[in-house]
């Protein structure tokens, strides 16, 4: 993945840049000794490395403010981080580029249980905004596997989502505020305690908006009262075919469960031999989860139980308690890990029309011969998310060109049978350069003109999401203005 | 004039330099008279639907009645609710999925469920320099590029013509029950239905009437599921908000949908005679707010956080909400019909109306400046 060459104004402007940083900010806030500077090198897309000149912390709206209005004043671009978490490179740096974290905001703001909303600043980890409320009853539904160490600025940025989004949805869902400031310095607010915000929906536009439009220092999210119980199934299946008909007669007949995950063959022996779950050994298997009373669970669980009998699994297991309960999630809970402790990997996140699993299993196991790389499959079969896992040697030469060639035509896959190149993690650099097997030039076109209006100079992180040569024209503006 | 393809009607805006006026049904009523209009109506009919995979891609002219029809036949249903206003804005029409999804019209189970831009997974749409765009697409998690179906959702057609909209349907619930509250104050039914919002049973409406049908005050919670689910959660919010007034339970089915359609569709606001508004606010401010209006007559949604108001002709309530909120004018005229956004948010919309539609052609001055 090709970065933009830094530009030399910019990196001659440092020692000038650092001084009026320091201006308004506390001396331990504004970070630009090289060695220190390393520690924003990258995200979890480990691949790319690039330490920024300088990374700041501020600790308010009002200080992101000066910080961006300086930085506008002098050209120089700024990629927002919130815990670096992404896995698309989002908060990876250029070498001209100065890292605002947002760390350091990571206050409650305000809670009401009346009004069911939480308004935090964005710096704020996703589990301690359920760890704020929880104790009440309440909880923040979104719930991304990184959700111990994400903040909910990257996940505004990314859109994210996790397990339970079946039911739930994603964070643009569950947002229902901002204070954002623009790259000028300029500070608004949009939305609030009430529902859909005034005018055009902006708040909808930012979020996922890769941290492009504006650096979001607070949020206002909806919370929920928790479920009273929830327990999941598992359930084996001799073909891909057979789990994928099975979720869609679940969702056919009306019950709709908080989770459906799945796992293929190879995911399904990779987390049995790391955590040891006692997983059955079959070609799928699918884990489901439902929600409510223990009456209305067991109701549930007849339903499902009945519907896939009519498709002959292999096993069917019910957790009787919490324990069981615990004992089927830890195989899939533990699949990245699992996935570690073998081979490095890449982690894709397409998204396919649920009807096309089969299809696209088959495709995958395909390419996996021909490029002599194993896969293996984790799948948030609900909603058609697809997390292919990519096993390569990362030291050994040209294994990470490959993968990535791999994980092209898969992504490509995804957009061939109807669906699309991310469902959660976002573009990032990772995407950048599919984007246009997805789109046509007046779709980029279309959303690059919302990147105009909100930051006409293209200095908040420029180089991603969209490939290098459609947005060139606009970055070549700034550069030129040098 | 009425293009019947996508290619037709971007050939069409191409050439255009004078302002037109985009109808589906026309049952907002907001096309000035005299006006030019495009039709949306030959872009119609339903071009996918898999129920197994939730997901239902149409023509935006098509009508909303012939989708609902199909999702019936396998069960399913638009979970956003959306209303129907003829009667109360006094017109004729058959909605349409774009006029809708212009409007982000949503009703009373949009506190639960989800608004219908939370249901909109893709468009198209020709810009106002005829380029065809598309954006989302039709499957339930995409976080590819920017979301600019949500931008085109309550646009209220002034950033370009929307040609498809893919939506994401849910099943139907085989049961739905309604627990009811009689001669509550707003104040105190605001409490009731945050305690019942607040509770684990999942509730998809909330809403107070201070004359329901029989002309009484009530304040009605709506619980829907299985029949054995909706048995049970009944029972409990029966039990919970016992401190609040005696509590009735309705579990016929007909009744209770009867009862948020008459919610849902303003019927109790038919035949008042003045200005209807719709205000959204934070819900414990809804009984503030309706105190302040002086209307005519009222209801509150969403757990008090939704204020539909018939106010006397040309009243600007907007003085009347407080900060967190805004109120749209909804029938009437004399005034601008939406709330004034702050300096920066009227730049960024006007700055990406200028960008959509730089010849200014659709619904000009519908929206902000
Ligand atoms: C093991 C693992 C599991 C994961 N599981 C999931 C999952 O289940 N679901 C899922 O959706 N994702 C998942 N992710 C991806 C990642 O955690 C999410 O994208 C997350 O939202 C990133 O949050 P962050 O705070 O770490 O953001 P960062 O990585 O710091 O930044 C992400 C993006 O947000 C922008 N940004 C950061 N702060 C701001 C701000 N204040 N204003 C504007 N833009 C900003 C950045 O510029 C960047 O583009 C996973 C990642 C890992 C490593
Ligand atoms: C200010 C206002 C607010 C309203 N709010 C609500 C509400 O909250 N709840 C409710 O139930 N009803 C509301 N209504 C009524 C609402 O308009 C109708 O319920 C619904 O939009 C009717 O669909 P239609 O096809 O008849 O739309 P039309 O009346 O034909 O069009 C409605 C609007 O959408 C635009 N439009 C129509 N088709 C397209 C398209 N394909 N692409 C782009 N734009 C298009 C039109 O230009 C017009 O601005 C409101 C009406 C107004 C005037």
């Amino acid at each position: 993945m090709e970065m933009p060459a830094p530009n030399p104004a910019i990196m001659a402007k440092k020692a000038e840049l650092v001084r009026r940083l320091s201006e308004v900010l506390p001396s331990d806030a504004v970070i630009h000794d090289e060695a220190e500077t390393r520690a924003y090198e990258c995200d979890a897309l480990t691949a790319y490395r690039c330490p920024p000149l300088a990374a700041v912390l501020p600790a308010s709206t009002a200080e992101v403010s000066d910080v961006l209005r300086i930085c506008h004043e002098m050209g120089v671009p700024v990629v927002p981080r919130g815990s670096g978490t992404s896995l698309a490179g989002g908060a990876l740096p250029t070498a001209d580029s100065v890292i605002l974290g947002v760390a350091r905001m990571n206050a409650v703001l305000e809670t009401d249980y009346d009004n069911r909303f939480i308004r935090v600043q964005t710096g704020r980890t996703n589990l301690s905004v359920t760890g704020a409320v929880e104790a009440d009853g309440f909880f923040y539904a979104p719930d991304p596997s990184s959700q111990l160490a994400c903040a909910i600025a990257g996940n505004i940025a990314m859109n994210s989502g996790g397990a339970h989004c079946l039911k739930y949805g994603v964070t643009t869902n569950n947002l229902m505020g901002v204070t954002m400031v623009l790259m000028d310095g300029t500070v608004t607010e949009i939305g609030g305690a009430h529902l859909d915000a005034a005018g055009l929906d902006l708040l909808g536009v930012i979020c996922g908006s890769e941290g492009q439009l504006g650096v979001v220092t607070e949020a206002t999210l909806r919370i929920l009262a928790k479920p009273e119980g929830a327990l999941p199934v598992l359930m084996g299946f001799d073909t891909n075919e057979g789990a994928g008909a099975c979720v869609s007669d679940i969702i056919k007949a009306g019950v709709l469960p908080v989770a459906i995950e799945f796992m293929d063959r190879p995911c399904i022996e990779a987390c049995e031999a790391f955590a040891k779950a006692g997983y059955p050994m079959c070609e799928a298997l699918l884990i489901i989860e439902v929600e409510g009373s223990p009456e209305e669970i067991q109701h549930q669980l007849g339903l499902i139980k009945e519907i896939a009998a009519a498709h002959n699994p292999v096993d069917y297991r019910e957790a009787a308690d919490a324990d069981e309960a615990y004992r089927i999630w830890l195989g899939r809970k533990s699949a990245f890990g699992a996935m570690g402790q073998i081979n490095d990997y890449m982690c894709l996140d397409g998204t396919i029309p649920v009807s096309a699993l089969p299809h696209v299993l088959r495709r995958i196991g395909e390419l996996s011969k021909h490029y002599g790389l194993g896969v293996a499959n984790v799948f948030h079969a609900g909603d058609g998310n697809m997390h292919p896992l990519i096993l390569y040697n990362a030291n050994q030469p040209g294994q990470l060109e490959l993968c990535e060639a791999f994980g092209a035509d898969i992504l490509r896959l995804c957009v061939e049978v109807g669906g699309c190149l991310t469902g959660e993690h976002g573009v990032g650099i990772e995407k950048r350069d599919l984007m246009v097997d997805q789109f046509a030039p007046a779709d980029l076109e279309a959303q690059m003109a919302v990147k105009d209006v909100f930051d006409p100079a293209w200095l908040l992180n420029p180089a991603k999401v969209f490939p290098l040569a459609s947005s060139e024209g606009r970055r070549a503006v700034k550069i030129a203005a040098e | 004039m009425r293009p019947e393809t996508e290619a037709e009607l971007a050939e069409v805006i191409a050439g255009r330099e004078t302002p037109l006026w985009i109808r589906g049904g026309g049952c907002g009523g907001v096309l000035p008279e005299g006006a030019e209009i495009l039709e949306t109506s030959g872009l119609a009919g339903i071009r996918l639907y898999e129920p197994g995979a939730l997901t239902l891609v149409a023509g935006a002219g098509t009508p909303l009645s012939e989708i609902e029809g199909v999702l019936a036949v396998e069960g399913q249903r638009l979970a956003f609710e959306p209303s129907d206003l003829r009667a109360v804005l006094g017109l004729s029409g058959e909605p349409t999925l774009g006029g809708v999804a212009a409007m982000n019209v949503s009703g009373p189970r949009r506190i639960q469920a989800g608004a219908c831009r939370d249901f909109m997974l893709g468009v198209r749409y020709v810009d106002g320099l005829g380029t065809i765009v598309k954006n989302g697409g039709r499957v339930m998690k995409n976080v590819t590029g920017y979301d600019l179906v949500k931008l085109m959702a309550g646009a209220h057609g002034t950033l370009g013509v929307m040609t498809e909209v893919s939506m994401k349907v849910l099943p139907m619930p085989e049961a739905q029950g309604c627990v009811m509250i009689d001669g509550l104050s707003p104040e105190v039914a605001v409490q009731a239905m945050s305690a019942a919002l607040g509770s684990p049973f999942d509730v998809t409406g909330a809403a107070h009437l201070p004359e329901g049908v029989d002309g009484a005050q009530v304040t009605m919670v709506r619980v829907e599921g299985f029949g054995a689910q909706v048995e049970y959660r009944t029972g409990k919010l029966r039990e919970m908000l016992a401190r609040f007034g005696d509590v009735r339970v309705e579990v016929d089915a007909d009744k209770v949908a009867a009862g948020w359609a008459y919610v849902r569709d303003l019927t109790g606001l038919c035949g008042v005679d003045g200005d209807l508004w719709r205000i959204s606010v934070k819900p414990s401010d809804g009984p503030t707010v309706l105190a302040a209006l002086g209307a005519r007559k009222a209801q509150m949604d969403w757990g008090g956080g939704l204020v539909w108001a018939v106010v006397a002709e040309g009243t600007d309530v907007r003085g009347r909400i407080g900060t967190d909120g805004h109120a749209t004018l909804v029938r009437g005229g004399g005034q601008p019909r939406f709330h004034p956004e702050s300096p920066v948010n009227a730049r960024l919309a006007s700055g990406l109306r200028a960008k959509f539609d730089p010849k200014g052609i659709f619904n000009p001055g519908l929206m902000g400046a």
